[in-house]
């Protein structure tokens, strides 16, 4: 039952971290997940994460397979709950109130600065998944050829993603890595 | 061009689970809003462009996921309260379900040294998928030379300096929205 009640803390504080997307809060995940609480290991939330990226829908659903390894289904479910309704109910509210502010003074300073704030947060959590992921040169330039392929063509990201992870396991078979 | 004499009746709570359901299902590979867009705006006729990106530009600045912001916000648009439950339950479910299975899988024992090398490839491709995100994000967001030191702060605080996010984000929130403060001279 505790466990059940950390869960829902954790992840109901990291859900009002998710601005500029869920990127944002990987530096606290972390923190939290792997170093406070130990309920993942850094590999497997890492695991956890990019699996999450082939998922379809919204990308932090990962969140769930935190939860289930903790507490089983109701973990999930209590991860599930925690990290989206505090940000739901906020985004309903303020949803209908925005266009009260439409002509407020302040609402394009709030944007862009929180933007490029949100910019520095994802970056932040794009450095700390690199450190885990890119743990050697191979993998490396799977993050760079993923990143270019993205960046130039309109391929769908999953056929990259998935790409990768059979490159990974051919690294394994010729014990690369 | 979409004919704005007649609206299209808003949905049931049914269909507008069902529409939403299928978008969470399909949404492959996190372009969610790719998806909403086709969905919504071109297939469902439920919204135009104007406001598909006038709510998109609220979700952007709330905390909150794109994808079930959205959901939230155009949920509630077409249905009020209910209609934002149901458009994100539908969003979330499919890939929810499919996440807590992978999660049971890996802890019974699918975490061998095959999808271990699997996992630690994709993990690899998700490090260029975020840097694809940040570079999209960024052109978009960052104007002046201004919201370039503040991206590199906050980056360099959290992820160096181990500062605590709400940290963070209060200190560089601040300092960043006061420095685009509405100026007088902005002022008609």
């Amino acid at each position: 039952m505790k466990q059940l009640w950390d869960l829902a803390g954790v992840f109901a504080y990291l859900s009002l971290l998710t601005i500029g997307g869920g990127m944002a809060a990987f530096p606290e995940m972390k923190e939290l997940t792997v170093d406070t609480y130990h309920w993942v290991t850094f590999p497997e939330l890492l695991h956890f994460y990019s699996l999450g990226q082939l998922a379809p829908g919204p990308n932090m659903m990962m969140v769930a397979s935190i939860g289930v390894t903790v507490a089983h289904i109701p973990g999930a479910l209590v991860a599930l709950v925690a990290f989206f309704l505090p940000t739901g109910l906020l985004t309903f509210f303020v949803g209908r109130l925005w266009t009260h502010l439409a002509t407020w003074r302040w609402r394009p300073a709030i944007q862009t600065g929180l933007g490029s704030v949100a910019v520095g947060l994802v970056l932040a959590g794009a450095i700390i998944m690199g450190r885990g992921a890119i743990t050697q040169f191979f993998f490396g330039v799977i993050a760079l050829v993923v990143f270019l392929l993205l960046w130039r063509t309109k391929i769908n990201p999953a056929y990259p993603i998935v790409a990768s992870g059979l490159v990974g396991m051919a690294l394994h078979y010729f014990n690369i890595a | 061009m979409s004919d704005a004499a007649t609206p299209p009746p808003p949905p049931s709570l049914g269909k507008l689970f069902w529409v939403f359901l299928v978008m969470g299902a399909t949404s492959l590979g996190g372009g969610v809003v790719a998806y909403l867009r086709t969905g919504l705006v071109v297939r469902q006729r439920w919204l135009d462009d104007v406001s598909f990106v006038e709510l998109l530009s609220i979700s952007q600045t709330l905390p909150g996921l794109n994808a079930t912001n959205m959901s939230i916000l155009v949920g509630d648009r077409l249905r009020g309260g209910m209609g934002a439950l149901v458009a994100t339950l539908g969003m979330c479910i499919p890939g929810a379900s499919l996440m807590t299975a992978a999660g049971l899988l890996y802890g019974a024992g699918g975490d061998g040294p095959w999808s271990k090398a699997f996992l630690h490839g994709i993990a690899a491709g998700a490090v260029g998928l975020i840097l694809v995100v940040l570079v999209q994000l960024g052109a978009k967001t960052l104007k002046t030379y201004a919201d370039y030191v503040f991206v590199a702060a906050t980056a360099v605080a959290v992820a160096f300096f181990k500062v605590p996010v709400p940290y963070a984000l209060i200190v560089a929130g601040i300092v960043a929205i006061w420095w685009h403060r509405p100026r007088n001279k902005d002022v008609p």
